[in-house]
């Protein structure tokens, strides 16, 4: 079981108030027009959340897992699209903290520390790359004191509006996983070309986006690392990842779930409120359950990077989110049914949670993945 | 597909080319403005599909009218919900005519309707009246040779582009199930007017209103059925309605399983195609397995209602079924697409969002089942 300590609780006392006052009101208009959560960007970078695992001698929060979490959910429990935002920057900066040498550190990390607003973004998947990342086709070729990149990503999280994005690609095809390396591109770095913002199901107020690498030049010194370490910082940071996702999952299945609950105390039919129905009574109570049962399995996972197990995280981690990612699904699912016709119409949240939630169920490796990756570490350690 | 006849067959295959060649292409578009689309309406009348329960006389279909509504709103569901869901509100809309309506007020409506292509709605639900069809506050008052309606109807499939709809409303006090009756009203009526129109999650091509009736006078011969019973129309009516929600939940389980098998053919992950992988296998065959036993539900409940037996359990049975599949089937699609899955520019992702209606519509699945375990109930009663 875990307790939260008092400096946890008084984080996600005031995340939880700073969500429900300045960004539950804006989450059905960055849906419905597709808009970059600007005011969020604000916000984070006021409160200090805008980087929440940098560590504190580059001036960033320096919080733990745990405390992510928790910040994670409350967001995502108004706003899946605006915990995404947070998630993505997150993504951007862990291969830099976990792999980049004390130059690389020292260059980018600060930039972003204190109030900074600078956004990052990570890029690994590719039209051909998605579950198999080792599919990817981008190449970085060394000439002289640069890294000369071709290739192109889809789907980035926060593409088109970071200012650094990690970029991974092979320099040696050859070598499979030891072959691709990481690097940082700066925005406005010549040669990187922007694509198409997709238009997607839901985390509508989320950037997805199309980049192109034509003869991008990136200095030598913007490696992450050595040579070859690129897909195992990307495993690294996505195994951390699985858990922000997981947290995110657990608050948009938290946020159908109190939608449901107030609607089947108010709605009256058969002349009581449906809340005394039976099967919606029951209905609930497996929601709740599930909710509650995928909140504890993220909470582990965190707590277990935050102790320095790394590999009981990635394991935790792993089943958390596949876990709450399908509880995400379910419950939004079954919060329009209890709103009836209503949930099916844009006026109740509960049409875009149900949106939200498939996502989950998809990035950061599908649940197939994800259970094959959990499956293989039980079965053949 | 289902036909035992070969008047069933042809208009299956008559209904899967158009629907394929002229509804499909059209799809996305009527999803992404969510209007309501005058050419497949045009197309469906072409094709004898807006009157497929009309007496034969007026286009109706010979026989088997439940099973044909069944294979037409299955046919054209693989490709466009929205567009199928037209067809399912015609029928459920003029039921209460057909089977209630005056010999005079039919020979007079009907080839007026035909003529004119003239779209049904009904109005039975209400904003504090969607599964329990007994708190219908609408009232309808007897005033010399008229009755005066008053009320406010919402989620009115076609509320606004409707010429004619079949209003319940309240005829006496006595509450409840009793003393709910139809009547047919026309839209030029002074005092009705269309409300909001609704902005939906999926089947968004079809046309969702609020129809508000104030002071509404109808004469009385617009009574449809007996007075006061109004309730057993409806459940007549959802007999023949259930069973054709499953088919729509069937086609678009049936086009989301399409797509996923084509894509898991032609996408590579791993060094070979995605329907290589054990995952994805278990996925496909769960889903050709939902398909073929809601097939056998929905087509089964239909002949039953074409044979004039008895079907509600089964009716409910094959929209509970057929519907649960289509969620789990276009969920798991999006699954097998992958980020892609989730873009707008892959149809599973429409799917996916037409398919939650068929587990709300005409009866929520929680009252299905209901209906369902009465039904049993009574049938094995000690």
């Amino acid at each position: 079981m875990i307790r939260l300590t008092e400096e946890q609780k008084i984080t996600l006392d005031m995340v939880r108030k700073v969500a429900e006052r300045e960004i539950a009101p804006r989450a059905k208009e960055l849906d419905e027009k597709s808009l970059f959560p600007e005011h969020a960007l604000d916000l984070f970078s006021e409160l200090g959340l805008l980087n929440p695992l940098l560590p504190a001698e580059y001036g960033g929060a320096g919080m733990g897992m745990l405390t992510l979490v928790l910040v994670l959910e409350e967001i995502a429990r108004v706003c899946a699209s605006t915990a995404l935002l947070l998630i993505a920057q997150t993504d951007g900066m862990l291969p830099i903290v976990h792999g980049g040498g004390a130059g690389l550190k020292e260059k980018f990390l600060r930039r972003l520390g204190g109030n900074s607003r600078l956004l990052t973004a990570l890029g690994a998947t590719e039209p051909s790359a998605g579950s198999d990342l080792l599919a990817m086709k981008s190449r970085a070729v060394r000439k002289g004191e640069q890294y000369v990149i071709n290739g192109q990503k889809c789907f980035i999280t926060n593409g088109s509006v970071a200012d650094l994005i990690v970029v991974y690609a092979y320099t040696d095809p050859g070598r499979r996983a030891k072959g691709i390396s990481a690097f940082v591109v700066e925005k406005g770095t010549p040669g990187l070309i922007y694509g198409r913002n997709e238009s997607k199901m839901g985390m509508r107020g989320s950037v997805n986006s199309e980049l192109f690498f034509e003869e991008m030049k990136v200095p030598a010194e913007n490696r992450i690392g050595e040579e070859g370490d690129g897909f195992a910082n990307l495993m690294k940071t996505l195994s951390m990842n699985r858990v922000f996702c997981a947290a995110q999952a657990v608050g948009i299945a938290q946020g159908a779930l109190d939608e449901a609950t107030r609607h089947a105390r108010e709605r009256v039919q058969f002349g009581k409120p449906i809340a005394e129905q039976p099967v919606i009574q029951s209905m609930v109570a497996d929601m709740a359950t599930a909710v509650e049962a995928a909140r504890l399995l993220t909470r582990e996972a965190a707590a277990r990077f935050d102790e320095g197990d790394a590999g009981g995280g990635a394991l935790f981690g792993g089943m958390a989110k596949t876990f709450a990612s399908d509880t995400a699904m379910r419950v939004t699912t079954d919060s329009v049914q209890i709103l009836g016709g209503y949930g099916y119409m844009k006026d109740h949240s509960v049409e875009r949670m149900m949106r939200d939630a498939k996502l989950t169920q998809i990035y950061t490796g599908t649940n197939q993945i994800t259970r094959l990756v959990t499956g293989r570490s039980l079965l053949l350690p | 597909m289902f036909s035992e006849t070969e008047e069933l067959g042809m208009l299956s295959d008559t209904v899967r080319r158009a629907a394929r060649e002229k509804i499909a292409p059209l799809a996305a578009s009527i999803d992404e403005k969510g209007e309501f689309n005058r050419e497949v309406a045009a197309l469906c009348w072409d094709l004898g599909l807006m009157t497929l329960t009309f007496p034969p006389r007026h286009g109706g279909m010979e026989r088997n009218q439940g099973t044909a509504l069944c294979l037409a709103v299955e046919e054209i569901a693989r490709h466009c919900a929205s567009s199928s869901l037209l067809l399912i509100i015609q029928a459920v809309s003029t039921f209460p005519i057909l089977h209630g309506g005056r010999p005079e007020l039919l020979e007079k409506l009907l080839p007026r309707m035909v003529e004119k292509r003239e779209l049904a709605a009904y109005l039975v639900t209400e904003p504090s009246a969607g599964s329990d069809v007994g708190a219908i506050r609408t009232t309808a008052a007897r005033d010399g040779g008229e009755f005066v309606l008053d009320g406010t109807k919402c989620f009115a499939t076609n509320g606004a582009v409707a010429s004619v709809y079949t209003v319940l409303a309240r005829t006496s006090p006595s509450g409840g199930h009793d003393g709910l009756s139809f009547f047919l009203v026309e839209r030029d009526s002074p005092g009705l007017s269309v409300g909001r129109v609704e902005k939906k999650l999926g089947q968004r091509g079809s046309n969702t209103a609020e129809v508000i009736l104030d002071g509404v006078r109808v004469p009385a011969g617009n009574l449809l059925g007996e007075e006061g019973k109004g309730f057993l129309l409806a459940m007549k009516d959802f007999d023949m309605s259930r069973p054709a929600v499953g088919a729509q939940a069937l086609g678009i389980a049936e086009g989301a399983l399409e797509e996923m098998l084509r894509y898991a053919q032609q996408r590579k992950t791993f060094g070979k195609p995605l329907c290589e992988h054990q995952m994805i296998r278990q996925i496909l065959a769960d889903s050709a397995i939902l398909v073929e036993a809601s097939r056998g539900l929905v087509y089964r409940a239909a002949r039953l209602f074409d044979e004039g037996r008895r079907n509600t359990k089964l009716a409910s049975m094959a929209k509970v079924f057929a519907s649960d599949a289509a969620m789990k089937i276009t969920t798991d699609a999006v699954q097998v697409f992958g980020g892609y899955g989730y873009m707008r520019d892959f149809p599973v992702e429409r799917m996916f969002r037409d398919a939650k209606l068929t587990q709300i519509f005409e009866g929520a699945n929680q009252i299905q089942r209901l209906v369902i375990a009465r039904e049993i109930l009574k049938e094995t009663a000690i």
